[in-house]
């Protein structure tokens, strides 16, 4: 097994606040990993130090054995790593057809810029219905179609999804689950942090549940949808 | 833009439908870059020309001879065309001033108040360069096609405002980017008052005086004035303007120097409107003005498009001064401050941020202001000097009751 993604020992702090003490996650290649965790347990915090949003106090991130940590987010993508950020911020001046542009930021050659567009039509046809509308008008699921269409355009090779089912409709998040699972089929490295830990387990080969910024439990997705204490904190069972 | 060659493809795949005619011609280069724009200042132009004319036509009612032997109206009549076509050339002045505040405030939020100075730069470069080319010898500026001269002179002017946009942006601002919003603020106003003092010193020392005097006289083509003359024969439906002007004929007489500024302006314009809207860079620019984080997401280099969006505005700045300079004659180091404050209303009332706004609130206020300048000298209690007052009377009231201008804050629309 061939780790695409190693971090070890992650420390991140927002000013005083500290988010992330001393976070260890491993993604194998061809995996969905996925970062289960109640509100502000610093879900979110390890993929915005992954892609340099948020400065790493210590501790290392690798990619594909090269060492990343705290380079600025445009030379992290540039590596192979692309963000679906949490509230899918679509550029809402932009049209869909720029959104998707603007995703291929650092593809120069225009027939696979096309040969992407067209795969994210294949996942989500409504996104091509909506090519000339502004990213702004799109609804909510749309946003989210919308917003990992444009983080394939650089074809990465890892992905890192947040809470992409936050806010959809059941139907919506079904669908969105399932491409997510094509994604992988199709050899993408995925990293998925949810708060809908059931969907995520199972579509999940392993899983970390993460506690005010700690790790507190790590297994294959099996094993954690059975774990009691999961099915307590996570799964809504009493 | 990198996806041209697959445009049409995905477009007429998008709609479902082959698109054909006026949908087609919509979507095509030639009206978006174009056509559209162009439709855009010449309708405004017209639509803000006839307002004023009213305006000024009302006023004549109410007071018909503000002083003796003056009909205001017959006055009026006879100084429209100078005063469009005057309002129109300082009009692009402060429009190009004004897309430097409005492009800069649309990335990172914040009013460069050092930009007048850019605009000040440029316009002494665009004197120092004329000047030394003009001092090689007698007849030299006169020898020189005069196209070629004004690109020069104003690709001079583009070139070091715009490296010194970007090099302010780079020692002054960007290391105060997380501080609270007053302080880069403060930061700007000191850059500001170091390029005045520092063009202050090197007009002092190189020329022992800080008028600078572009040696147009130099050039037989800047001292031309094309002239057409209406008269009822060759313009009959005017007739009613022949008789509120009380002439047999009207002469338009084009200052040479106004349309250069005309000209240069609308094919900038054009340029900077294509690059913003049209090329990938320019998505690039929008994508940091919209969301700086995500676009770092997506691969932008953020500081490189603020960089860049610090030498656009720079640079159109620059261009304004020289073409300016061209125009009034004489420069000094100090020549920043009303034209950018105009400028910089112009970009408030037209929405900061929004760079079809910033082109028209400059075009608006132009000709406001030379309406005003063309009619207040026959009031006796008022004249030319209050002008700048009803320029910064506008400021305020936007600032009171439209804080967001009047086509609210968006960068990314059609210049
Ligand atoms: N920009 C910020 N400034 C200060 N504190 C922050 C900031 N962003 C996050 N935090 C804090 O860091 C901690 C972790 O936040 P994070 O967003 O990573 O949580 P999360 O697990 O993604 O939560 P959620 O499920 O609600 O999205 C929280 O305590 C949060 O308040
Ligand atoms: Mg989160």
């Amino acid at each position: 097994m061939q780790p695409v993604l190693e971090i070890q020992g992650l420390h991140t702090y927002y000013g005083h606040i500290h988010a992330l003490k001393g976070i260890d996650v491993t993604v194998n290649k061809g995996e969905i990993v996925t970062l289960i965790g109640s509100n502000g347990a610093g879900k979110s915090t390890i993929l915005r130090t992954i892609s340099g949003i948020a400065k790493a106090r210590q501790g290392s991130i690798r990619l594909d054995g090269k060492d990343i940590t705290n380079k600025r987010p445009h030379e992290v993508t540039a590596l192979g790593v692309a963000h679906v950020p949490e509230g899918r911020r679509i550029f809402p001046e932009l049209s869909v057809r720029e959104n998707l542009e603007i995703g291929a930021w650092n593809v120069n050659d225009p027939s696979l810029i096309t040969q992407r567009m067209e795969q994210a039509f294949e996942f989500f046809p409504r996104i091509k219905e909506r090519l000339f509308q502004k990213g702004g008008t799109l609804s909510g699921g749309e946003q989210q179609m919308l917003a990992i269409s444009r983080a394939l355009m650089s074809d990465p090779d890892i992905l890192l999804l947040d809470e992409p089912s936050m806010g959809l409709a059941p139907v919506l998040v079904e669908l969105i689950f399932e491409i997510i699972k094509r994604i992988n089929a199709q050899g993408k490295t995925i990293l998925l942090v949810e708060q809908n830990a059931l969907m995520a387990l199972e579509i999940a080969s392993r899983g970390y549940v993460l506690q005010t910024g700690q790790i507190v439990l790590k297994d294959s997705a099996a094993a954690l949808m059975v774990n009691d204490s999961v099915r307590k904190a996570y799964l809504g069972e009493s | 833009m990198a996806t041209d060659t697959t445009s049409t493809s995905l477009e007429s795949a998008a709609q479902g439908v082959s698109v054909t005619g006026w949908e087609a011609f919509k979507n095509s280069w030639f009206y978006k870059f174009t056509l559209f724009p162009l439709g855009q200042i010449f309708g405004f132009i017209l639509g803000v020309s006839v307002i004023l004319t009213v305006l000024a036509l009302l006023l004549a009612v109410v007071f018909p001879e503000p002083r003796e032997n003056i009909n205001l109206t017959q006055q009026i009549a006879r100084q429209l065309p100078d005063m469009i076509i005057g309002g129109v050339s300082i009009g692009f002045v402060y429009a190009m001033i004004a897309l430097g505040y409005t492009l800069v405030y649309g990335v990172l939020k914040f009013i460069n108040f050092a930009h007048s100075e850019f605009f000040m730069v440029g316009s002494v470069v665009g004197f120092e360069v004329m000047q030394r080319i003009g001092a090689a010898g007698e007849g030299v500026l006169e020898a020189w096609n005069p196209i070629l001269l004004i690109v020069a002179l104003v690709l001079s002017g583009m070139v070091i405002s715009g490296t010194l946009a970007v090099i302010v942006e780079r020692v002054a601002y960007r290391p105060l980017r997380g501080a609270p919003r007053l302080v880069p603020l403060i930061s700007a106003i000191g850059v500001s008052f170091l390029l005045i003092d520092v063009v202050r010193g090197f007009a002092a020392i190189t020329r022992n005086d800080f008028n600078l005097t572009y040696p147009v006289s130099q050039v037989s083509f800047f001292q031309q004035r094309p002239e057409i003359t209406l008269t009822p024969e060759n313009a009959p439906l005017l007739q009613f303007w022949f008789t509120a002007a009380n002439r047999d004929e009207i002469d338009i007489g084009l200052r040479m120097t106004s349309l250069i500024i005309i000209v240069a302006a609308i094919l900038m314009l054009l340029i900077l409107n294509w690059f913003v809207n049209g090329t990938k860079q320019g998505r690039g620019i929008r994508a940091v003005s919209q969301d700086m984080a995500t676009a770092g997401l997506m691969g932008i280099n953020a500081n490189l498009m603020i960089s860049l969006t610090f030498f656009l505005g720079g640079a159109f700045g620059g261009a304004a001064g020289v073409l300016y300079g061209l125009n009034v004659g004489t420069v000094t180091p100090f020549v920043g401050f009303i034209p950018g404050l105009t400028a910089f209303t112009a970009a408030v009332l037209g929405g900061i941020g929004n760079m079809t706004g910033a082109l028209l609130g400059g075009l608006a206020l132009g000709l406001i202001e030379t309406f005003l300048n063309g009619i207040l000298v026959y009031f006796p209690a008022f004249g030319q000097r209050y002008t700048p007052v009803f320029t910064f009377s506008v400021l305020i009231l936007v600032l009171l009751f439209r804080p967001s201008g009047l086509l609210g804050a968006k960068v990314d629309e059609k210049v």
